[in-house]
């Protein structure tokens, strides 16, 4: 399997990115405080403002190292990627099935069936874990909807229908996820998901999760040749990334969610690590951001099993795995999409 | 009857053919999804290439003239691209040359970073290089070399009929599968084990015996008959 190779996340915003042969360098008022090879980067993902060199981005460009500028909050700005790679037979395949509704609707089960045993799954572990100290009922309880839910999928005739069995799902979801936050309940704690601006800790965080997992994915898409913008699920919308965030439904809550609970119940992040704004918006400090990231790189780094190859993967090669996997099945080498599933 | 000639914006790439003849679907990842990796063998071949592919430079010793990267195409073979070095031998045979003075045989040498491999798939390549180079000046040519780096030695190659028929063969499939846009499935072989492109290839996922329907099919029955 492919490896899995850095990424790059530069958080101090007077932060310039420049090329000294093969290597980045990054500089701060002028002097030198960081080199490292580009073989051996993934991505270079900035948080800041005053730049790169367009030497440097000759040099990602040259490498296939996808580099994107982020606010410092983490709002993506854009990101320099060279020549459209992979095949264009694929991609109109991409937009041929996009176009045709049934198809449409046959991917997007699958993306959706992920999504909700992955949220079982997560609910399932918590139990397993801590059954002695939360609220068993109301997680079965929810748990019981889901399932309803799940098995309505194959009976589900259009894409709007589909639409409301995800929005009721995340819905449950959402709302008894509270149940799990076992620590520091007076900072961390959630009903509802909402995310502009994310009016708690823990939306906060997810979000900034989310955000993170958007950019593997959607680099990851483009990796194996496949559009990131033309989705099934989603629909299509300038400036959306659909595909991306059709791959996302599956990889939420074993990559973000079950990551934010661990971080949290383990006080690796905590209350101070949030700063609330005036009009009720709370965004991450500048060490909540590194500990969040810090978080993030070392998650990927762990080994799973994929449930569908049968191979020992990385946690940070899951995006690019699933988007190889799309591509193969729409180019007919398997008769359907796999979603992740996690144990 | 009048052959098959391929017109400008359907020649396939050359060196292509050497992939062609490793394996099919290495070639179709290549050549026509557009995925290629670098491994640490084809980088170490850049740094040679780097030294022979200088365009402007050529070298004249006594009676051998030296031209390196060397563009060619073939419109029967529907394929272009470049040869490393040409070299041209001074020769009564031969034939002329504009802006030299007298008559010259050719004759394509291909450098190659490795040694002499088991199957024909550098052969291919250097007699396709030929068949451009027969068909651009109107000659005919019988052998050509190989410079292998590991070994530090000319290979010398003999263009026999068996070998033009396969190279002819070989452009014909590529031709094929290109037009279709097909990639052909992978057959796991040794060869995978040096083939840069394993990881994008994945040969065990397409002898998967495992549909994806059933997968998913089995983790959402499971998924409903589980208790948490």
């Amino acid at each position: 399997m492919k490896k899995l190779l850095n990424t790059l996340y530069v958080t101090t915003p007077e932060s310039y990115l420049l090329r000294e042969g093969e290597n980045v360098v990054i500089k701060i008022n002028n002097v030198e405080k960081f080199r490292i090879p580009i073989h051996n980067l993934e991505g270079i993902v900035c948080f800041g403002y005053m730049g790169a060199s367009p030497q440097l981005m000759r040099l990602c460009t040259d490498n296939n190292v996808g580099l994107s500028f982020l606010t410092p909050h983490g709002k993506f700005l854009g990101r320099v990627h060279g020549r459209i790679r992979g095949n264009v037979l694929l991609r109109r395949t991409q937009y041929r099935k996009a176009d045709n509704e049934e198809e449409s609707l046959d991917l997007a089960r699958c993306f959706i069936i992920g999504k909700i045993v992955n949220c079982r799954t997560v609910l399932g572990r918590s139990i397993r874990d801590h059954g002695d100290v939360i609220d068993l009922d109301k997680i079965r309880f929810i748990d019981s909807l889901l399932i309803e839910n799940l098995q309505s999928i194959d009976s589900c005739l259009n894409s709007d229908s589909l639409r409301g069995i995800e929005g009721n799902c995340a819905r449950f979801y959402f709302g008894v996820l509270d149940e799990l936050i076992l620590k520091q309940k007076d900072d961390f704690f959630i009903t509802q998901r909402n995310r502009r601006p994310p009016l708690d800790n823990m939306n906060a965080l997810l979000s900034f999760l989310y955000t993170l997992l958007a950019h593997d994915v959607e680099s990851a898409l483009e990796t194996v040749g496949l559009d990131p913008y033309v989705g099934f699920f989603h629909t299509d919308r300038p400036g959306r990334p659909s595909l991306a965030l059709d791959m996302m439904e599956e990889l939420r809550p074993f990559m973000a969610d079950r990551l934010a609970l661990n971080m949290v119940n383990l006080r690796q992040i905590c209350g101070k690590d949030f700063f609330r704004k005036e009009n009720g918006g709370v965004i991450m400090t500048d060490d909540g951001r590194k500990e969040i990231l810090a978080a993030w790189q070392k998650r990927k780094q762990d080994k799973i099993t994929h449930p569908y190859l049968n191979e020992k993967i990385s946690v940070g090669l899951l995006p690019y795995v699933q988007a190889m996997l799309l591509a193969r099945y729409l180019r007919g080498d398997i008769d359907g999409y796999p979603p992740f599933f996690m144990n | 009857m009048t052959e098959k000639r391929y017109a400008e914006d359907e020649l396939l790439s050359l060196s292509g053919i050497q992939h062609f003849r490793f394996c099919k679907r290495q070639w179709a990842l290549i050549h026509i999804e557009r995925q290629w990796e670098d491994n640490l063998r084809t980088t170490e071949g850049h740094f040679l290439h780097e030294r022979v592919d200088d365009p402007f430079l050529r070298e004249s010793r006594g009676d051998v003239m030296i031209s390196r990267a060397f563009p060619l195409v073939s419109y029967r073979l529907g394929l272009y691209g470049v040869a490393d070095v040409v070299e041209y031998v001074r020769s009564e045979n031969g034939v002329s040359l504009p802006g030299c003075d007298g008559l010259w045989k050719m004759h394509p040498v291909e450098y190659k970073r490795g040694k002499p491999k088991i199957d024909e798939r550098d052969e291919v390549q250097l007699c396709a290089q030929v068949m451009c180079l027969e068909e651009m000046f109107d000659v005919h040519i019988s052998s050509a070399d190989f410079y292998y780096n590991e070994i530090r030695r000319r290979i010398h190659l003999k263009i026999t009929e068996e070998l033009r028929d396969l190279v002819i063969s070989l452009a014909g499939e590529m031709h094929d599968l290109f037009k279709k846009g097909i990639t052909p499935p992978a057959e796991r072989s040794q060869n995978c084990r040096f083939c840069s492109l394993v990881d994008v290839c994945v040969p065990k996922l397409t002898k998967k015996s495992v549909s994806a329907r059933k997968y998913v099919t089995k983790h959402v029955s499971d998924a409903c008959v589980g208790d948490l």
